[in-house]
């Protein structure tokens, strides 16, 4: 972005002020995440930066927290590993077929009030998370599906189904049909096809919106907090729980494990969406 | 003209004879028959996630819009007391049967011990009528046969009070939206008028116009720290740009519950911005500024976690602008500025629409965030909506606050559709 030599000083001055402008934002939306770092590093027990970690001394840095996270007594951080993982991987699973089958209905030129079918299917996405859980909790309660795993990964397919209906559809734009009717040609049945020929073509965008599903179902937490019992404690129900007392380091250390996940599914995701753009023939 | 000739040629014979397939069905009816079945793949394939929406979201809110408006228990707990009070004009007091209907209502209760539940209900009505009915109750068995009004009257002189048995006979109706007049600080006074509530209990409407208020401000506010870095992204070549697009990315598939946290560090008493505002001078050390628990913090927390759902449509509508168009726009004489506002700026509406849009109707609905820095000046609907749900249990009224939220959110939803087109949202 460097300016020719004869550019006037006024659009200099307005160059550098916009520059300026764009590097506090980008400071702003990255910063508050590495505040937490350290902070997990912390050997004290308060969540400020003691004048030993700030003059960098060994002594101000433990692992204590990480250690407090998983031996901890009465430590709730096991449970609710394990229960997120296991919700937001049968959630995952459920998003990501039932989505990938209804966008291939919705990217077929014969659907029928494919817009209203779309704007159904996306509302999940739309509607305020407070409204969805209150819905879904009434429900839940009525069936006898409240405080059990079931009842939250069946809300968290329907959360997580509108990312998935939205990246296979936004892949199968691009995607040449004649390859498909090649394939019948040549006697495949239509399973055949789509297991064979479709699915491979269209799998980044399965696969990014399975991991738009995944992160979901993982960090949801306004529907679990009205449907989970003690026994289906998560993650984000236990961090919530733990903001709402007072910031532990604990936390820090848990949110540090997170933002360490979070930046591998964003890595993984960047490869998918330029491998699918690659393969769509997009090329910038 | 020889082609000509010959198309002529085709439709004199389609109109003559029908053309027909292989297997000897009409051409016609063959392509109708296979887009036919077309559509029904198209449809059945749409259909699992259709029906799976339908009775695990769409019902439920239709259930949830049910409970808002349902009224039915007063009535169903006591059917005699209202079968009795229809022949009476609700001028006077009523004469002896509606006294005695409801001496057998309350016993029948009593039996079953469920008069707690219409206790709290006709409260709302009519604040009194807690201890009017408890102790009516407690007296029950000591109430003889005949002249049930006198004995009444005795027990609790509110009995002989008009206003008292009006009340009780406005409880009646099945179905009322008098939930929703209390969302807007509205309630019936005894004639059935809509009247607004008592000054200092008027806490809804300053709830919406906060919620409202907190929803534009932060839009705006993401609008206008978006424009310059989506600009930037676009036009910055790519190496540079895709470094860059990490900082939006990341705290985009960042937990909301750690990017909440880090602000909770960041704007706490003791927490580094205080301490640089101390440290500048701006604030004594023993007289820091609250950043959090007030609306301050859900303005910042806010903005910061929705910030890249602005950034996102703003980037894919601004990468397709081609800069030859501003350079153009520049060797016909404009300044730069000029170019700006007539060229580029247009252009760039439908990504403004699309991310002021996004923002709004996410902002408009958040819970969390307002929850944990918002305290009690900073919280929005949501939260209203969350402790009636949860603490005051009052579900119908919560319902009606949900809907309302949700009739505002789906207008927006809809003006969404038509300007953008929900299948031109952008992820990533």
């Amino acid at each position: 972005m460097a300016l020719p030599n004869h550019t006037p000083l006024n659009y200099r001055i307005w160059h550098y002020t916009y520059l300026t402008f764009c590097g506090l934002v980008f400071f702003f939306l990255i910063a508050p995440l590495f505040v937490i770092l350290p902070l997990s590093f912390n050997a004290e027990q308060y969540i400020h930066f003691s004048s030993k970690m700030l003059a960098l001394d060994p002594e101000g840095f433990s692992l204590r927290w990480y250690e407090d996270m998983i031996y901890g007594t009465k430590n709730p951080w096991g449970l609710a590993t394990k229960n997120s993982l296991v919700i937001a991987f049968f959630a995952t699973i459920g998003s990501t077929v039932l989505g990938t089958v209804a966008a291939l209905g919705l990217s077929s030129r014969h659907m029928p009030y494919k817009a209203a079918f779309m704007a159904l299917l996306i509302s999940p996405m739309i509607v305020p998370l407070i409204i969805s859980g209150t819905a879904i909790f009434f429900f839940m309660a009525k069936v006898g599906l409240a405080a059990t795993h079931t009842g939250i990964v069946l809300s968290h397919i329907i959360l997580g189904t509108p990312f998935v209906v939205i990246t296979v559809t936004a892949t199968l734009s691009g995607f040449d049909h004649s390859v498909t009717r090649a394939a019948a040609s040549l006697g495949s049945n239509p399973v055949n096809t789509f297991m064979k020929i479709t699915l491979p073509l269209i799998m980044p965008g399965v696969i990014s919106g399975a991991l738009f599903a995944f992160v979901t179902s993982f960090d949801e937490v306004v529907v679990v907090l009205f449907l989970a019992g003690l026994e289906n404690t998560t993650i984000p129900i236990q961090m919530w729980v733990g903001l709402r007392e007072q910031l532990s380091p604990t936390i820090m250390a848990v949110a540090t494990c997170l933002i360490i996940m979070s930046t591998l599914i964003l890595v993984s995701a960047e490869l998918l969406r330029r491998r699918s753009e690659r393969l769509r023939g997009i090329n910038h | 003209m020889k082609g000509q000739l010959f198309i002529t040629a085709l439709f004199f014979i389609m109109s003559q004879e029908q053309i027909l397939s292989s297997d000897g069905i009409p051409l016609e009816q063959s392509l109708k028959k296979a887009e036919r079945k077309n559509k029904l793949k198209a449809v059945l394939l749409v259909a699992p996630l259709f029906l799976f929406l339908l009775i695990i979201y769409v019902f439920p809110i239709g259930d949830m819009l049910f409970r808002s408006v349902d009224d039915r228990m007063i009535t169903k707990m006591l059917p005699k007391t209202f079968q009795a009070m229809e022949n009476w004009d609700g001028q006077d007091l009523p004469d002896e049967p509606v006294y005695k209907a409801i001496y057998e209502d309350l016993k029948y209760l009593k039996e079953n011990k469920t008069y707690g539940k219409i206790i709290a209900r006709l409260n709302y009505e009519k604040s009194g009528f807690s201890s009017l009915i408890k102790k009516t109750v407690r007296k029950l068995k000591k109430i003889e046969e005949g002249n049930y009004k006198e004995q009444f009257i005795k027990i609790h002189k509110r009995w002989g009070q008009p206003e008292y048995l009006v009340a009780l006979k406005n409880a009646a109706p099945n179905w009322s939206y008098a939930k929703y007049l209390k969302g807007i600080d509205m309630r019936f006074d005894q004639d059935r008028n809509i009247i607004q509530v008592e000054e200092d209990r008027r806490i809804y409407k300053i709830l919406w116009m906060r919620t409202i208020n907190v929803a534009f401000w932060v839009t705006l506010f993401c609008f206008v720290l978006a424009y310059p870095i989506s600009h930037l992204l676009a036009t910055l070549p790519m190496k540079y740009s895709n470094l860059l697009m990490i900082c939006v990315l990341l705290p985009f598939w960042t937990s909301l519950l750690v990017r909440t946290s880090s602000w909770m560090v960041l704007l706490q008493q003791q927490g580094p911005i205080n301490d640089l505002i101390v440290w500048l001078g701006l604030a004594a050390d023993d007289n820091r500024p609250e950043l959090m628990y007030n609306v301050i913090g859900t303005f910042v927390a806010m903005t910061q976690i929705l910030l890249p759902f602005m950034v996102l449509p703003l980037y894919s509508v601004m990468k397709t602008i081609s800069p030859s168009l501003m350079r153009a726009g520049k060797s016909l004489g404009g300044t730069p500025l000029v170019s700006f506002v007539k060229i580029y700026f247009p252009l760039t509406i439908p990504g403004i629409g699309a991310g002021c849009l996004l923002v709004f109707i996410l902002a408009i609905g958040y819970y969390i965030t307002p929850a944990l820095v918002g305290g009690a000046s900073g919280s929005l609907i949501s939260n209203s909506i969350a402790y009636h749900m949860k603490s005051s249990l009052d579900w119908a009224f919560a319902s009606a606050l949900g809907t309302m939220l949700l009739v505002g959110v789906l207008a927006i939803y809809w003006v969404y559709n038509k300007l953008v087109g929900i299948d031109n949202i952008k992820l990533g």
